[in-house]
């Protein structure tokens, strides 16, 4: 749950606010520039961005951190999850502004999540990429799946709860496999 | 994405306030409405986050379970009460939408979502529902996904949610707030048939927010199921749904609820076939002859008319798992 003190509620403007005496028609709000405190990796950052932007773009863009990729930019591909509080989203589907007071972890910091050595050596063991733009989602979200969800009993739950992931040259198969082998991994190692 | 402001709400009565103004969108889990505003299906001059409005309580009783409309599908899918005493709640969430998705997108947001008609969803295309008079090109289009219930000439959009089917099941019922008052409906209240009137999905008004989803603790939730037919095997939107939940005494059906999603532009209860069905031994052969009363009524298009096959098997197999 976002923090409700933060300097971003007066920054909203309700519809023709600075239009005195009339409503503004839908669009016609010229960009409010606003200040968002986003915690990344465990960094504290000032950005400066548009109500609209994306907490995707804000990475990507204002913070150049841009292991997080772009791709379908709606919520379907996965290639931009990060995690909130932990939790696996797409950084495409919420707005920068919203994601204040929360802990945010991209592949850049993945280094801090222990599980992720066993992770990272499955996936090059058993080749679980091609073209590599996908793998930085499929990394956060399978971090998310061994250690915040735990939903991996089985192949048939690994694809199902890695079905937020897309990989258009189709490494599914291995993809499984090494996250089987991860958690295998992770176990062993105790983490 | 178009240009808008954003504002939280500190509480309900700030958010229904600030809500009922025009050009005001509430954004929570936020993964439709920015898809929505992107798409130009929706245009909002403001937007009001809801997430620190209310805590996401969910509370489970010897009266029902009553689930707060910001809490994520994810919270609700996970909790142990909810899942052991309503598995068909979370089967329907979990068949739903991806776990980035379910981890964002709010109970609220998932009965409000607008339909997946591409025309609906494409900024090029003419559609009665966001341009009212500009036309449906889905009759005479791409129509494989649309409905085969209560449509009409301007409409033939689906709503997409599977949590209201379920809820359709289990006689949900939801809290609404304005800036006015606090209501409560049956969750099949809130929509309604396109008619002459496609641009409204739901009987809701301006600022109109759903508060909480209750769901009462009967004979018919402890024998549910729920039953998802799709293209593919995740992360899709259903051809057709069934949820189905029977209540069985003395080796006969007492009472039965079965809704059906991807068919109608509400969470559609196919009452012919549960009338069928009430005091009937809950057998196979009660079961096809009930399914296939679940098409009565239905008006199919050319490129749904799979739908009036898929239609009694759906509702068989969601019987079956049920019982």
């Amino acid at each position: 749950m976002a923090a409700r003190d933060g300097a971003i509620s007066l920054l909203g403007l309700a519809p023709g606010a600075g239009a005195p005496g009339g409503q503004k028609p839908a669009g016609d709000v010229k960009a409010e520039p606003v200040t968002v405190n986003l915690t990344v990796n465990g960094t504290a950052y000032r950005v400066s961005c548009d109500a609209t932007t994306t907490l995707l773009d804000a990475l990507r863009d204002r913070l150049h951190l841009t292991g997080t990729k772009k791709g379908c930019d709606r919520g379907e591909c996965g290639a931009c999850t990060v995690h909130v509080n932990g939790r696996r989203v797409n950084s495409c589907l919420t707005l920068a502004v919203m994601n204040e007071g929360v802990e945010i972890s991209t592949i850049e910091g993945v280094d801090l999540n222990p599980a992720y050595r066993c992770l990272l050596d499955a996936f090059v063991e058993r080749d679980a990429l091609q073209c590599g733009f996908c793998t930085p989602g499929q990394i956060m979200s399978a971090l998310a799946l061994i250690v915040d969800e735990e939903r991996f009993s089985s192949p048939e739950e690994i694809r199902e709860f890695m079905s937020g992931n897309l990989c258009r040259c189709a490494a599914y198969p291995n993809i499984v496999d090494a996250i089987r082998d991860s958690v295998a991994g992770v176990r062993g190692a105790d983490v | 994405v178009p240009t808008f402001s954003y504002a939280r709400a500190v509480d309900v009565e700030d958010a229904v306030r600030r809500g009922s103004r025009p050009g005001v969108a509430y954004i929570a889990g936020g993964t439709d409405i920015l898809n929505l505003l992107r798409d130009e299906a929706v245009t909002a001059s403001s937007l009001v986050d809801l997430r620190s409005a209310a805590p996401a309580r969910i509370a489970v009783n010897g009266a029902g379970a009553t689930i707060s409309a910001f809490a994520t599908m994810r919270e609700v899918a996970d909790h142990p009460a909810l899942g052991e005493q309503w598995p068909m709640l979370r089967a329907a969430l979990l068949s739903g939408a991806s776990a980035q998705v379910r981890n964002m997108a709010t109970i609220g947001g998932n009965l409000m979502q607008r339909t997946r008609c591409w025309y609906f969803r494409d900024p090029g295309s003419p559609c009665n529902k966001k341009r009212p008079g500009s036309g449906c090109p889905a009759r005479e289009g791409e129509h494989r996904w649309h409905s085969v219930f209560g449509a009409s000439e301007h409409c033939v959009a689906v709503h997409p949610s599977d949590l209201a089917v379920a809820l359709a099941a289990l006689d949900g019922r939801i809290t609404v707030r304005n800036a006015v008052a606090e209501r409560t409906l049956g969750i099949e209240e809130i929509y309604r048939t396109p008619g002459d009137e496609p641009e409204r999905d739901t009987t809701l008004g301006p600022g109109d927010l759903i508060v909480d989803v209750f769901v009462p603790r009967t004979a018919l939730a402890a024998s549910s199921s729920y039953v998802k037919v799709r293209d593919r095997a995740s992360f899709e939107f259903a051809l057709v749904s069934c949820a189905a939940a029977l209540s069985i005494a003395d080796g006969q059906v007492s009472d039965v609820r079965i809704a059906l999603g991807g068919v109608a532009a509400l969470p559609w209860r196919a009452r012919a076939a549960e009338d069928y069905l009430r005091g009937r031994r809950p057998t196979a052969e009660s079961f096809t002859a009930c399914g296939a009363r679940g098409t009565d009524g239905a008006q199919a298009l050319p490129g749904n008319r799979f739908k009036m096959d898929l239609i009694p098997a759906v509702i068989m197999r969601a019987l079956e798992r049920a019982k």
